[in-house]
């Protein structure tokens, strides 16, 4: 039995070309698959075609708001782009992206196993997804709906027109693909780390990932019941939800929101494990504070339990619960801004190398920083009382959402896009497209919290007309980010064929999924690694290695 | 100055061993059945409380109505047929009880004890849905079936308030009924399994695991029964 | 730096470990089963004023706990399991505590 140093992490597989993709042909050896590797791509598939259709409709409706009368769709018809909108982006785009795509390639490598505790379970998450895509795909085309994202009763379940149960129940049907995700990946990081693996050697994406799987178990299956309930109401008309016969509508957005909250924590969280990975890989230094940021993201996904119903102070709850929500909502600011510091105070006196993936994570850490700070804005009742449901609100979640967690994503995606793929990308179209995305969201969002404070009201297809001029800086911003995320599409496809063949570990990282070949070979690891370094232990393996990576 | 070394410098687990006894029903991810049996048990437990949450979920909704409209609820229970459910609770607590058993018997190697108390388990979990079956037919037929068929107007005012509470009667149990079916299907396929000869001390994990379902849903019908049948005042004389 | 000769395995085990339960034990948890059944019926036919619903609450409480306790094993159980339980619990405990904080103060308006 040889023992493998990092100084061979270098080597190249005399069977090089025998790697998860080239294990097996033909078009069922990946839709009965059982790899997580291979349901990781099936997923990328799937997440980047709903992608690009909920940008369509964002595209159609900063469009429509380049002129201040609803001229290009009626209001109705808005109504269900924006409603399309959200639920394509959350449910099938945000929530599975980062954990689906990254976490599933990535998981079992970072922690030395074969595979996830339930490789069946894991294809089953994927299937569902599917199914409930496509019941969405189908009912967009015959008619959409137009409720927003938010099912808001009794609206919802009265006085609608539109397949808000098809639509509901493709929610109900993705959400449990989300929890089996979650599932699988607690059972794994229990039971399947490698010797010698301990928590505290944990790559922090592991820690965020850990983290993300405890909100998706415990919050997803109220949102589950509750769109149960909103489909029953629907049918039977009992009133549940609705006023007249006795219900609360406040019940329902209540229940809502228990998941809806804790689920914005479901799309940061995984992104801020990529930030991780990344700040330490491109300044070559362990995240200052390894310890307070894993315990924050924790704290982060506990907290973010106790906060839902800032989602409602105008909406009819008590001002005493209104209050101890407010309170309660400015605590979950705190983890996340340690997060925050400990990031910048590791690349301070950092050599800090430029790269794609870093240029995303700068980004991210300024972007989710505004929208974090504007979140606390919207915490306090007084504020929010006057910004709620304006374009204030909308320019918050989108910084925090795109500005954070897509940014994050394609960093994490051009991070580990070698490691997937066996190529690298082109590094210069790659940042070019990086600092457009920067540009062209910020142009797009900016001028929209100054809409929101000016009084500007969210879901409406017409505004006043002192308006438009802000408007028209958002859509020609959204112009430049439909050309930042257009880019990429082109270029990393391009790479499949053309991209220089990256070796294992052309970052020079330090991580378990950089100890093995690029792609990795279908078992993961010829023989079970036994860890016996510290998390980011750029110093023993800067020391051992000698000299400068072959970046 | 240590060395980064991906073998350490103690020898390698031996992973030649478990290959000489390899179980038929070892998956290959695991290093063992140790690990195997660990990961589904903690696995089962991460479901059930999903499952926790889910029901949770409609009992928040149930409480909240509770206490809103606390005479609605009273007369609500009052028109269901207490000691059928409490009939059916010990019918289920026994089938726990048979459940548990069965357990046992996998874990002792004791093939036809396992199987004769899954088919126990079967038998009383058919029971309590046979009674439940002739519940939902009595409501049916007086009435109280939410929704267009809901007839029942004795204090008018508070009508629409006791549909709303037979419309969580009606989401609970069935939702309750419907985990205790697909419990059912499952046993099937239990007892064959147990009948075939696959569990004994070092695989009774599915054995395990089904009961921890069974138990589960024991739980929820636990806290039902007095939820839906025994509100006070809410009794026939 | 990491002691580099420690090998930690998560499992120092081939075959799963085997607790069986005694069957008295079973058979007397059964027993306090039925015997909460009947308490819990019967407390419901008098009339305790605001102590009826927290007297069914308990039954029902004691009851499941046995449940989980013995018919599930968690008595033998790892800690995680023992975390698990009562993480989903004290989850759902959020969900009740936050929701009714809503409900129970609304006629506190003064508005």
């Amino acid at each position: 039995m040889s023992s493998l140093t990092l100084h061979d992490v270098r080597f190249v597989e005399p069977e090089a070309t025998r790697n998860y993709i080239t294990h097996d042909y033909g078009a069922l050896s990946w839709l009965l698959t059982k790899d997580h590797k291979r349901i990781a791509i099936l997923y990328l598939f799937s997440i980047t075609a709903l992608f690009i259709l909920g940008g369509f409709f964002a595209v159609v409706m900063r469009i429509e708001l380049l002129t201040p009368e609803g001229d290009l769709l009626t209001s109705d018809t808005y109504n269900k782009f924006f409603t399309l909108h959200g639920i394509v982006m959350i449910f099938f785009f945000l929530i599975p992206s980062i954990p689906a795509v990254l976490g599933n390639f990535l998981l079992p490598l970072m922690i030395g196993a074969k595979d996830l505790a339930f490789p069946k379970i894991n294809l089953l998450s994927w299937y569902l997804y599917m199914i409930a895509a496509v019941m969405g795909l189908y009912i967009i085309i015959t008619g959409g709906v137009d409720t927003g994202w938010t099912f808001y009763t009794p609206f919802s379940t009265q006085y609608s027109n539109t397949h808000v149960f098809g639509v509901t129940f493709a929610a109900f049907i993705v959400g449990f693909s989300s929890i089996l995700t979650g599932l699988n990946f607690l059972v794994t990081i229990h039971r399947m780390r490698a010797p010698g693996l301990t928590w505290y050697r944990l790559p922090l994406f592991v820690w965020a990932m850990y983290a993300t799987s405890i909100v998706q178990l415990l919050a997803t299956p109220v949102l589950a019941i509750t769109l149960a309930m909103l489909m029953f109401e629907r049918v039977v008309h009992v009133g549940i939800f609705d006023p007249a016969l006795g219900g609360d509508p406040l019940l329902f957005q209540h229940m809502f929101w228990f998941y809806s909250h804790p689920a914005v924590y479901i799309m940061i969280l995984p992104a801020m494990g990529v930030a991780s990975e990344v700040v330490a890989a491109f300044t070559r230094k362990k995240i200052f504070g390894y310890t307070f940021v894993a315990y924050s993201s924790l704290a982060i996904a506990f907290l973010g339990f106790l906060v839902w119903a800032h989602h409602m102070f105008v909406a009819g709850i008590s001002v005493y619960s209104a209050m101890i929500f407010s309170f309660l909502s400015y605590f979950v600011a705190v983890p996340s801004a340690i997060k925050v510091f400990n990031w910048t105070a590791t690349l301070y006196r950092a050599s800090v190398a430029l790269m794609t993936p870093m240029l995303y994570i700068l980004g991210f850490i300024g972007l989710f920083t505004i929208g974090g700070v504007t979140g606390l804005f919207l915490a306090a009742i007084g504020l929010d009382v006057h910004v709620t449901d304006t374009y204030f609100v909308v320019a918050h979640f989108h910084y925090v959402m795109v500005g954070g967690a897509v940014m994050a994503y394609m960093a994490g995606l051009h991070y580990w896009w070698p490691k997937i793929t066996g190529r690298m990308y082109p590094e210069w179209w790659a940042r070019l497209a990086a600092l457009l995305v920067f540009a062209g969201f910020n142009l797009t969002f900016f001028p929209q919290f100054v809409l929101g404070y000016l009084g500007m009201p969210r879901r409406y297809h017409a505004y006043a007309p002192e308006f438009q001029v802000l408007n028209v800086m958002s859509t020609a911003g959204a112009s430049v980010l439909a050309v930042g995320y257009v880019l990429p599409l082109v270029y990393l496809l391009w790479s499949l064929w053309y991209g220089r063949p990256a070796g294992p570990n052309p970052w020079g990282a330090v991580g378990l999924e950089w100890a093995t070949s690029s792609p990795p070979p279908m078992e993961n690891f010829h023989e079970t690694p036994v860890v016996t370094w510290d998390a980011y232990d750029y110093p023993a393996m800067m020391k051992a290695m000698g000299e400068t990576q072959n970046v | 100055m240590s060395d980064i070394t991906l073998g350490g410098n103690t020898p390698l687990p031996d992973v030649e061993e478990h290959h000489e006894h390899h179980h038929p029903f070892l998956q290959h991810h695991f290093e063992d059945l140790g690990q195997q049996h660990e990961a589904s048990t903690l696995g089962m437990w991460m479901f059930l409380s999903t499952e926790i949450l889910f029901f949770g979920g409609i009992l928040a909704a149930y409480w909240v109505y509770r206490v809103l409209y606390p005479e609605a609820w009273a007369i609500g229970a009052a028109q269901q047929i207490w000691w059928l459910g409490a009939i059916n609770t010990i019918v289920l607590i026994i089938s726990s009880l048979t459940m548990a058993l069965a357990v046992r018997n996998s874990q002792l190697g004791r093939r036809m004890g396992t199987v004769y108390m899954l088919i126990a388990t079967l038998f009383f979990g058919s029971i309590f849905l046979g009674v439940k079956g002739y519940e939902y037919m009595k409501h049916w037929q007086e009435g109280l079936f939410p929704g267009a068929a809901f007839h029942w107007n004795e204090v008018p005012a508070l009508a629409p308030k006791v549909q709303l509470f037979m419309t969580f009667y009606w989401c609970l149990t069935g939702l309750h009924a419907l985990h205790m079916i697909i419990g059912a299907g499952l046993l099937l396929w239990f007892i064959w399994r147990a009948w075939k000869g696959h569990f004994g001390p070092e695989y009774y994990g599915p054995v395990e695991i089904m009961g921890l379902y069974w138990h589960f849903v024991d739980i929820v019908w636990i806290f039902l029964f007095p939820f839906l049948y025994l509100i006070h005042g809410a009794h026939h004389g | 730096m990491a002691d580099v000769t420690t090998t930690e395995l998560d499992h120092s085990q081939h075959a799963p470990h085997v607790h069986v339960t005694p069957m008295w034990i079973y058979l007397a948890v059964f027993f306090a089963l039925a015997v909460g059944t009947v308490l819990t019926v019967a407390a419901s036919r008098f009339d305790l004023g605001v102590w009826n619903t927290p007297i069914a609450l308990f039954i029902a409480t004691v009851k499941a706990v046995l449940v989980i306790l013995y018919f599930m094993h968690v008595i033998h159980s790892t800690r995680l399991t023992w975390v698990v339980v009562i993480a989903s619990f004290l989850w759902l405990g959020v969900l009740f505590v936050l929701t009714f904080a809503d409900y129970l103060t609304r006629a506190w308006n003064i508005y």
